[in-house]
């Protein structure tokens, strides 16, 4: 790996595709994110007007969106594969002095693969959402912020430089931000929308220094040109601009050690959950990493330390989604830990980047279906999340219970569903890497993957099967539960993504990397490392298996108590304070953020507003003085300008014979 | 004098041959002086009740048409000339200069015209037309609403509280008159030109119809303190003919480049000519009159003096450091500096404790005319199309902030006391938004003309070597902007008073002058590049 560094990295430089103009259908590519952002306009400024036929405006226009999108993906598809890098500008945005921005897109794999994901996905959840909110007052502002949403995100993935794609990076934090504290009269969803906005400004920093660092370099923030010439900028400003790059990602996407908001982000309704939190936007920081992969193939560290990251998040996000009772919470701790291979992947370098993709695109679909499931069943069980109370519920919601457990088997990796291929090719991938590397990320992902199992089959068995514990206790808002199916418009994408989740791994499989390559390169499979690849998928199925087996004995075979039982081991307790991250980032960064707060404010108010203070008194008192020689008498007025002629010509001789 | 020599020649040749005139050149100037004569015509000739709207109609006509042949003749980029006896120097920035005069003279001149927002228009000559219009017209109750009084009685001749037509000649003699004055290519038609400007203002702030003490009074302050730097000027003048042998701006400046006089009368004139000029420009130490001037006078009065008198005085201040004085710079630019921050200082601090609108504003022009300063001392080509720029933002800020002053009254007249202007958002948000708008470029923001203008006076101070000056005319400017913003937290954050005043509803003539102000602020905040770019077209030459 180490020798054939330099050879990858000229080689990924070389690989720069010739970036072809934008005709045909390609120049109606704008069209892919007005149409949301105007959709998102008019329910803005209707108001109330729209509240009855707003929502569907919103799924018209990702709908479109989506036909757009894939109208485009077919002419590309007919392109050589080398003239499948399209640009398209639309107009200078930035024109100052040395500092250029265009207002222009790249159509190229990488970023069609993202339009159809994030259109096709969208107009789903759209859909779903359409029944889901049927009895929120405020479905009209969650249509609009959605909306708004998808636009911002289609301009991410869209740019065709770094601050654009800043805008779109932004975009989509105030829409998740807006969107997460939707339910505007809960302060927890309040505090977890402040939580998640903050948290990803640390993230937004490190892009933003990122962006910076580029630009001081090269001039240049065109990915163009910052591709091509990054050879030119010294190591350790690659290195640097690797790991900011990466902060950004870790913001985005809820990796260690940032991820702490994600879990709490299912506070927002839960289609949010499923499209936002799971499918698209905390996706970003894979594809953030993997569009910017020429830099990254320079620099081995950096992606070790990407690699490393996404280890450490793919463990803590299935520890602790092993100790969570709560249905949503479960299913975002294992966003976290997907995402997490995600990471690892691309942190291989050109023998991860199209797998993290692929990855994604198969977690976008059976996650999605996951979370529409989950809503669905909160849907039929008045709104409750605690499992606790669940139970039983397969005969009540078939259709539910089918498509969520097609989610699940995908999830799993259970042989020849989606999950199998594109997560068991990451943990192939990992065990492919010399030395330790090898053991510790693929026995690191093989290990995570029996943790899924497990967690995963508990969620089924206290969800779906065992006793129905909601017949014994009335819900949290007093009512009895009376569970049911859900109307179509939620059950026909929870089908559809069904679908995904079932044959989106077998039909990605062969022909995604091929795909992909313009953009991320040719997928070079390494031979030798530490485990060979024939023994890889062995493994993982055994230990996926033995992981259903440890749910099946420790959940499905005992009764689940009501009430959360307190005596539990010390591993347990610690997963559910989510292995301290919110108690490190309090001690850490809270307190003495509040403490260098206290002192700030302090030194304000004594010393510089003291000082302010006490100028402008000063200035008060003498204005107040100085104004008496103002007395209105002409004949002392004549005597200033007097005096002041005499001093004039006096200073002036001075000056001129001094 | 200069005319001795003429003399002499005119002796030698036995024939007098009439200087040669540049008619297109000066065309706008004669226009406006030819005007003001025949508005002198119009005001001895036409029956009383028909003078206001002929005498409306003929100002606006003569600004208008004077306007258009300064155009004509601008377009065409000409050279710069000196004509009349190379009396007068039409270089770019007279052209420029004369375009912001003109154009300044309108919205004057439509508030000096304005008869709704006092009724029957601000000026009248006597106590005793005062007491007759108490009796007959009855618009003494003075606020909105009685325009309609006034239209009636202005038809009834003898009941008519109308008002001093005689104020469009003025108006017309005293536009010349700066015109004149920052053309001039001499020291004596500097001189002339100051006087002809002078005395119409000197007339026009005793007019007003009310207060007319504070009226009065600030007219004889302003004419004795006048007179009084007009002595100084003029005996600089003396002393700089005696230097040089002459008069002429250029001629001074060849006589200080090579010669090897006693410099004393060179910078004793220099001195005594600065404080003519800087009289004008109401500059700390000779500001004293400004306060009490700008408060007492009519301020459809004070508008056009604060904005034009300014143009004039810095115009001219400008011509005869960059021309006459440019090579002596290094020795007189220590005295200006210290006479700079002396203004800003002055401006700034004082403008603090003011509690009268108008008094206000008057402080605040003394410390603009210390930052004027700043650009007028950079003799580069970028400090001089700062300075011009500066007078236009200026000019049409400090109209319209006067016209706003006007709108605000109660029974008494005007209410410029500051306390009245307490929660006048809550009545006029209007009104009160334009104020802030005018006030918030007075400080100089951003989108704003007076950043642009403030911008570009210290860019050209700083390039020339006048970092710290800058720095204190920043700090200036923060100090300034104390008294402007505490006026806008007092009309939106305070409790109006019970009694407090009303705003009147102005007439087309006043909400035009505003109107014009403030688009001519906005405009120039935003889009400065034109303006910048003709003051910037060429240097003052002589």
């Amino acid at each position: 790996m180490t020798t054939t560094l330099p050879a990858l990295s000229a080689l990924a430089q070389e690989a720069q595709p010739a970036v072809g103009e934008a005709t045909g259908t390609a120049s109606l590519a704008w069209l892919l994110f007005a149409l949301p952002a105007a959709g998102a306009l008019v329910l803005f400024l209707t108001g109330r007007r729209s509240d009855r036929w707003g929502h569907w405006l919103g799924l018209l226009t990702v709908v479109a969106s989506f036909v757009i999108g894939l109208l485009i993906f077919l002419e590309t598809v007919g392109l050589a594969p080398g003239e499948r890098t399209r640009e398209l500008a639309l107009y200078s945005w930035i024109g100052s002095g040395s500092l250029n921005v265009d207002f222009g897109l790249r159509l190229d794999p990488l970023s069609l693969t993202f339009v159809l994901l994030i259109t096709g996905v969208g107009s789903l959840i759209h859909l779903y959402s359409v029944g889901y909110m049927s009895h929120d007052p405020g479905r009209r502002r969650f249509f609009a912020q959605l909306n708004l949403f998808v636009a911002a995100m289609l301009v991410l993935v869209l740019a065709n430089n770094f601050v654009l794609l800043y805008l779109g990076w932004e975009g989509v934090g105030l829409a998740s931000y807006l969107l997460i504290g939707f339910y505007q009269d809960r302060p927890a969803a309040a505090t977890a929308a402040k939580k998640a906005f903050l948290m990803n400004r640390v993230g937004d920093v490190g892009l933003a220094l990122a962006i910076f660092l580029l630009w001081l370099e090269l001039g240049t923030t065109q990915y163009n040109e910052v591709f091509g010439r990054i050879g030119e900028v010294p190591s350790g400003t690659v290195l640097a601009v690797t790991l900011l790059l990466l902060l950004g990602a870790c913001g985005k996407s809820g990796q260690f050690p940032l991820q702490s908001w994600l879990p709490d982000a299912m506070e927002g309704p839960t289609p949010v959950s499923a499209l936002i939190h799971a499918a698209t936007m905390v996706t970003a920081g894979v594809y953030l990493i993997a569009r910017t992969n020429p830099i990254y193939d320079l620099t081995e560290t950096g992606r070790l330390v990407v690699a490393l990251i996404g280890v450490v998040t793919l463990l803590i996000g299935a520890i602790i989604g092993c100790a969570y009772d709560d249905i949503k919470k479960v299913l975002a701790y294992s966003t976290v830990s997907q995402i997490g291979y995600m990471i690892l992947a691309v942190g291989l370098g050109p023998a991860g980047y199209a797998l993290g993709i692929f990855h994604l695109l198969t977690h976008g679909f059976f996650k999605a279906g996951l979370f529409l499931g989950a809503g669905s069943v909160m849907h039929a069980m008045n709104d409750d999340v605690d499992m606790r109370r669940f139970g039983g519920l397969w005969r009540k919601m078939p259709v539910t219970f089918v498509t969520f457990g097609l989610g699940y088997l995908a999830l799993i990796g259970f042989p020849f569903l989606s999950g199998y291929f594109s997560k068991d090719a990451i943990i192939e991938a990992a065990f492919a890497q010399e030395g330790w590397q090898g053991w510790v990320f693929g026995g690191a992902a093989a290990l995570a993957a029996g943790l899924t199992a497990f967690y995963m089959t508990r969620l089924m068995f206290m969800t779906f099967f065992g006793e129905r514990r909601w017949e014994k206790v009335p819900a949290h808002n007093g009512e009895a539960y009376h569970p049911h199916e859900s109307p179509a418009t939620m059950t026909v994408p929870m089908i559809v993504l069904a679908f995904g989740s079932v044959g989106a791994g077998a039909a990605l499989y062969p022909v995604l990397p091929e795909w992909l390559a313009p953009t991320v390169g040719e997928l070079r499979e390494l031979e030798g490392g530490a485990l060979p690849h024939a023994v890889v998928p062995w493994l993982v199925v055994g230990l996926s298996a033995l992981g259903v087996l440890a749910g099946y004995l420790f959940v499905g075979r005992r009764p689940v108590p009501v009430e959360r039982p307190e005596r539990v081991s010390l591993p347990v307790r610690a997963a559910r304070a989510d292995l301290y991250a919110n108690a490190i980032n309090e001690s850490v960064v809270e307190r003495p953020g509040t403490w260098l707060t206290r002192i700030l404010v302090y030194f304000d108010n004594r010393g510089v507003d003291g000082a302010v203070n006490g100028i402008a008194a000063g200035l008060g008192g003498s204005s107040g003085r100085l104004r008496r020689l103002q007395t209105g008498f002409v004949r002392s007025y004549a005597l200033s300008m007097l005096g002041g002629s005499v001093l004039i010509v006096a200073a002036m001789l001075a000056v001129r014979f001094a | 004098m200069n005319a001795a020599n003429d003399v002499v020649a005119v002796l030698a040749q036995e024939a007098i041959t009439a200087p040669a005139v540049d008619g297109i050149a000066v065309a706008p100037l004669l226009v406006v002086l030819g005007g003001a004569c025949i508005s002198v015509l119009i005001e001895a000739f036409l029956p009383r009740h028909q003078r206001w709207p002929v005498q409306v109609t003929w100002a606006g006509l003569v600004i208008v048409v004077a306007l258009v042949s300064l155009a004509g003749y601008a377009l065409g980029s000409p050279q710069p000339v000196v004509t009349l006896g190379e009396s007068l120097s039409v270089d770019s920035p007279t052209l420029f200069l004369w375009g912001t005069l003109l154009l300044l003279g309108i919205p004057s001149l439509l508030m000096i015209a304005d008869r709704s927002v006092e009724p029957g228009g601000a000026f009248i000559p006597s106590a005793a037309e005062r007491a007759a219009s108490r009796v007959g017209g009855g618009g003494t109750g003075g606020t909105g609403g009685s325009s309609e009084h006034a239209d009636r009685s202005y038809g009834l001749p003898g009941q008519a509280p109308t008002m001093q037509t005689e104020m469009f000649p003025f108006v017309l003699f005293a536009l010349g008159g700066m015109m004149a004055f920052v053309a001039a290519n001499d020291l004596l038609t500097m001189f002339i030109a100051l006087e002809v400007l002078s005395l119409p203002l000197y007339l026009m702030c005793g007019l007003a119809r009310r207060r007319r003490l504070l009226s009065q009074e600030a007219a004889v302050k302003y004419f004795l303190l006048g007179a009084f730097g007009s002595a100084f000027f003029l005996y600089g003048v003396a002393l700089l003919y005696g230097y040089s042998g002459s008069v002429r701006l250029s001629e001074i400046s060849a006589a200080a480049a090579g010669s090897t006089r006693s410099d004393t009368l060179l910078f004793a004139g220099l001195a005594l000519l600065l404080v003519g000029l800087l009289f004008k420009g109401s500059v700390a130490p000779f500001h004293t009159w400004t306060p009490d001037v700008y408060q007492g006078a009519p301020t459809p009065v004070t508008a056009f003096m604060a904005a034009c008198t300014k143009v004039a005085a810095f115009g001219a201040i400008a011509r005869v450091l960059y021309v006459a004085f440019g090579s002596t710079r290094w020795e007189w630019r220590g005295v200006l500096w210290a006479i700079a921050v002396l203004s800003m200082a002055v401006g700034a601090v004082l403008g603090l404790t003011q509690t009268d609108v108008k008094r206000m504003v008057a402080y605040s022009s003394i410390a603009h005319a210390g930052f004027l300063l700043l650009g007028t001392m950079a003799i580069t080509p970028e400090g001089t199309s700062g300075t011009l720029f500066y007078l236009l933002a200026y000019g049409f800020t400090t109209v319209a902030v006067f016209g706003v002053i006007s709108l605000v009254r109660d029974s008494e007249g005007e209410a410029s006391h500051l306390s009245q202007w307490a929660g006048l958002a809550k009545r006029s948000p209007v009104v009160a938004g334009v104020m802030t708008f005018l006030l918030l470029a007075l400080a100089g923001l951003p989108l704003t003309s007076g950043f642009t203008a403030k911008f570009a006076v210290f860019s050209a101070a700083l390039s020339d070597g006048m970092a710290p000056l800058v720095v204190i005319a920043l700090v200036a400017s923060a100090v300034a902007a104390f008294f402007y913003l505490r006026v806008i937290v007092l009309m939106y954050f305070s409790e109006p008073a019970a009694d407090g005043p009303t705003v009147v509803v102005p007439g087309a003539f006043t909400t035009a002058a505003i109107t014009l102000g403030v688009l001519v602020t906005l405009l120039l905040g935003i889009l400065p590049t034109p303006a910048l770019q003709w003051a910037g077209a060429g240097a003052f030459s002589g």
